[in-house]
C-alpha cells in the first residue's frame, strides 16, 4: 500500500507498556507481565495486534485513495497521538520492569559467551521470517497481498477483498510489532515513551534502501544498517563514537542517491506514467 | 492613457490583495491585542508571528513542490545555534562551549549582523543538503529529509564542547518583539508571494502537479526543488532565529519530531496548496493550542474549578489534523488564495486552459 508507517514505532510502545499497570510510579506493578508467559505473550501480541487494526479502521482506511505523502503525514500525526496517549495514562518518565531475567543470563556455545536473551531475540527473528516468506509465497492470503502491493487496481479488479488484505498486512506488521516490544523489553528493561522510535527508524531505512515492497530487499537493508552501525560503532575512534546513528544516516542518504529506488527493486517500485 | 503606461491603484491593488488579505488582519490582531490583551495572550500573538515565517518558509518549499519535508526543523536549529554562538552569555561561553572557533568565543557579536549571518547559513545548509537530496522524489526524498533531520539531531546532541549537548543554551538577548515579529511574518509572506507568482514558482507548481508533464515541458525538477528548498531553509532560518531570541534559550530537543509535525500540523489543517492556507493554518492551530493549553491550567465555571489532564492539547492536535486529512484533505483554505471572485475566476481559467 505503500505506506510509510510512523506509527509502527507506537505498537511497540503500547505493546511494552501492556506489560505494566498505568501509575506514576518508576517501578510498577505487573499488568500482562504478571500472568504466565505464554498468557503474557499472547495478550501483548493481542493488544497490539487490536491497536494496528483499530488505527487502521480509523485513520487509514479513509484515506486510501489519497496519495504517499498524505499518508505520510497522516502516519506522522497517529504516531503523534498514540504518543502522547501513552503519556497521558502512563506519565512521561521512563520506568523499569523486570520480566525474563532469566534469559540475562550467558550462554556459552563453543567459547562464545552470549547472552541468553540475544539467542531468543536471533531465533525468534529468524522464525518470524521464515514465517512470514512462507505465508507471502505460498498461502491465498499472502499471495493476494503481494498483488496488491504491485498493483491495487488490478489486484481489486480481480476480487482480491481489499480491506480484508490490508488489515491483514496491518495485523502482521502488529504481530511483528509486538514481539519486538517483547524482545526489547526483555533486553534493556526499561520503558520509555520513545522507546519504538529508533528502531521504527531504522527499519524505514532498512526498508527504503533495501527497496520499499520487496521482502528480501527489507531484510537486505536491515543487514546493512545493522552492519554499518556496528562497524561504525567499533571501528570509530571513541570520541566520534557518539556520532555513530549521523554516519549510518548519511549512508542511508548516499545509497539513496546511487539508486533511488533501493536496492533491489520490484516492478512495483516502477513509476508509470 | 496613464493606465497603460503604469498599472493602475486597481491593477496594483488586485496584484497585492492575497498579500494585504494576509497582513492587514495580522497587523490588526497585533494592534489589538497589543492595547488591550494580557501579557500571555500578546506572548501567543508574538509565537503565532514566528510560527508564521517558519511555516510559510515551510510552505515555499512543501506546498510549491508537493513533496513533503521532514527536514526544515534542521534549519531552524542551524539558525538559532548560529545565533546563539554569536550573541550568547559573552562571560560563560568560553566556559560551556569551549570548542567554538575563538572570534566566536572570546566575544559577540553585534544582533543584526548575526542575524544576518545565521539566516545565511541555514539557507547554505539548505542548499547542500538539497544538492544531494532534490535529486530524489517521492517518498525517498521525504524520507532522506527525516535521515536529514536525525543527523543533525545526533550530531548537535553529542557535540558537547560547542552545543553543550543536549542541555539548553540560556541567556540569549530577547529583542523580539511583536511588531519585529509581525514585520518578519510580512516579510515572509510577500517573499513566498513574490517567489510562487514568479517564473520560478509557477514552474515548480507545474512540476507539483505532473511530474512528467513539468519535465516534458523543459522544467527540471532538480534545480526548481533546488531552489525553493534553498529559499525555504532561509526563510525557516529567519524563524528560528527569532525564536531564540524570544525564547532566550536554545536547546537542541526543541528541533526535533514534536516541532516537526507542530509546523506540519498547520501547514496541512490550513492547506499546503496556498499562501493563505499556511497563514491561516498557523492561526487556527495557535489558537487551539492556547485555548486548551489554558483549559489544562485550569479555569472555573460556577465556582467549580475544572482542568483536563495534561497532555490533552496535543491529542486534539492530532485528532484535528487527522479529522482535516480524512474530510477535508486540502486543508482549511483548499489550495486558494483570498482575492477578489473575478481573479478568482481567471486563475481557475489559467489552471484549466
Amino acid at each position: 500500500m505503500r505506506l510509510v508507517n510512523f506509527a509502527q514505532a507506537d505498537y511497540i510502545t503500547i505493546g511494552a507498556y501492556a506489560l505494566v499497570v498505568p501509575t506514576a510510579s518508576v517501578t510498577p506493578p505487573l499488568l500482562l507481565g504478571a500472568l504466565p508467559t505464554a498468557v503474557m505473550i499472547g495478550g501483548v501480541l493481542l493488544v497490539v495486534v487490536v491497536l494496528a487494526l483499530l488505527t487502521e479502521r480509523l485513520a487509514f482506511r479513509p484515506l486510501r485513495n489519497s496519495n504517499p505523502s498524505t499518508l505520510l503525514i497522516s502516519s506522522f500525526a497517529v504516531s503523534y497521538f498514540l504518543q502522547n496517549l501513552v503519556m497521558l495514562i502512563h506519565t512521561g518518565r521512563p520506568k523499569s520492569v523486570g520480566i525474563g531475567q532469566s534469559l540475562a543470563n550467558a550462554v556459552e556455545i563453543g567459547g562464545v559467551r552470549v547472552p541468553g536473551v540475544q539467542l531468543l531475540t536471533m531465533g525468534v527473528t529468524a522464525g518470524l521470517l521464515v514465517a512470514l516468506v512462507f505465508f507471502l509465497k505460498k498461502t491465498p492470503l499472502g499471495i493476494q497481498m503481494r498483488a496488491a502491493a504491485e498493483n491495487f487496481q488490478m489486484a481489486r479488479l480481480l476480487g482480491m477483498p481489499a480491506n480484508r488484505v490490508i488489515a491483514l498486512a496491518f495485523a502482521i506488521s502488529g504481530l511483528l510489532g509486538g514481539a519486538v516490544s517483547l524482545l526489547l523489553t526483555i533486553q534493556t528493561g526499561t520503558l520509555d515513551l520513545r522507546m519504538g522510535l529508533m528502531p521504527v527508524v531504522y527499519g524505514f531505512f532498512a526498508t527504503v534502501i533495501g527497496g520499499m515492497g520487496s521482502l528480501p530487499g527489507a531484510a537486505l537493508g536491515g543487514f546493512l544498517v545493522g552492519v554499518a552501525s556496528v562497524l561504525l560503532q567499533t571501528y570509530l575512534p571513541a570520541d566520534l563514537r557518539p556520532f555513530r546513528d549521523a554516519g549510518v544516516f548519511t549512508l542511508v542518504i548516499l545509497i539513496l542517491l546511487v539508486r533511488p529506488q533501493g536496492l533491489i527493486v520490484t516492478s512495483a517500485a516502477k513509476e508509470r506514467v | 492613457m496613464k493606465s497603460k503606461t503604469m498599472p493602475s491603484f486597481a491593477a496594483i491593488g488586485r496584484f497585492w490583495l492575497p498579500v494585504l488579505a494576509l497582513v492587514v488582519p495580522l497587523a490588526l490582531i497585533v494592534t489589538v491585542t497589543g492595547q488591550f490583551g494580557g501579557l500571555s495572550l500578546q506572548r501567543t500573538v508574538i509565537e503565532m508571528l514566528i510560527s508564521i515565517v517558519i511555516v510559510v518558509g515551510l510552505y515555499v518549499f512543501v506546498g510549491n513542490s508537493g513533496v513533503i519535508s521532514f527536514g526544515h526543523a534542521t534549519f531552524v536549529a542551524i539558525a538559532a545555534y548560529a545565533s546563539a554562538w554569536q550573541t550568547c552569555c559573552e562571560m560563560l561561553k568560553p566556559i560551556t562551549m569551549a570548542g567554538l572557533p575563538p572570534f566566536l568565543r572570546d566575544q559577540s557579536i553585534p544582533l543584526l549582523p548575526s542575524a544576518i549571518v545565521s539566516v545565511l547559513l541555514a539557507g547554505a545548509a539548505a542548499f547542500l543538503t538539497g544538492l544531494v537530496i532534490m535529486r530524489l522524489t517521492g517518498l525517498a526524498a521525504s524520507i532522506s529529509t527525516l535521515a536529514v533531520l536525525f543527523i543533525l539531531n545526533v550530531v548537535y546532541s553529542n557535540w558537547d564542547s560547542v552545543t553543550m549537548g543536549s542541555a539548553s543554551i540560556v541567556g540569549l538577548p530577547t529583542y523580539v518583539t511583536a511588531w519585529l515579529a509581525l514585520a518578519c511574518a510580512v516579510l515572509a509572506i510577500v517573499i513566498a508571494y513574490l517567489y510562487q507568482i514568479s517564473a520560478f514558482g509557477l514552474a515548480i507548481r507545474a512540476t507539483r502537479e505532473d511530474e512528467v508533464a513539468a519535465a516534458a515541458s523543459g522544467i527540471s525538477l532538480y534545480w526548481s526543488r533546488l531552489i525553493a528548498f534553498t529559499l525555504s531553509g532561509f526563510m525557516v532560518g529567519l524563524g528560528g532565529v527569532l525564536l531564540a531570541h524570544y525564547l532566550g534559550t536554545v536547546s537542541i530537543n526543541n528541533f526535533f519530531l514534536s516541532f516537526t509535525f507542530l509546523a506540519l500540523a498547520m501547514l496541512i489543517v490550513g492547506g499546503m496548496g496556498s499562501l493563505a492556507g499556511a497563514v491561516v493554518g498557523v492561526v487556527v492551530i495557535t489558537a487551539m493550542v492556547d485555548i486548551f493549553r489554558r483549559l489544562e491550567g485550569g479555569i472555573s465555571i460556577g465556582g467549580q474549578q475544572w482542568s483536563l489532564p495534561a497532555g490533552t492539547q496535543e491529542l486534539i492536535i492530532a485528532a484535528f489534523m487527522l479529522l482535516i486529512l480524512v474530510f477535508r484533505k486540502d486543508g482549511i483554505m483548499a489550495g486558494r488564495e483570498i482575492g477578489l471572485p473575478e481573479q478568482a475566476q481567471r486563475e481557475k481559467g489559467l489552471i484549466n486552459g
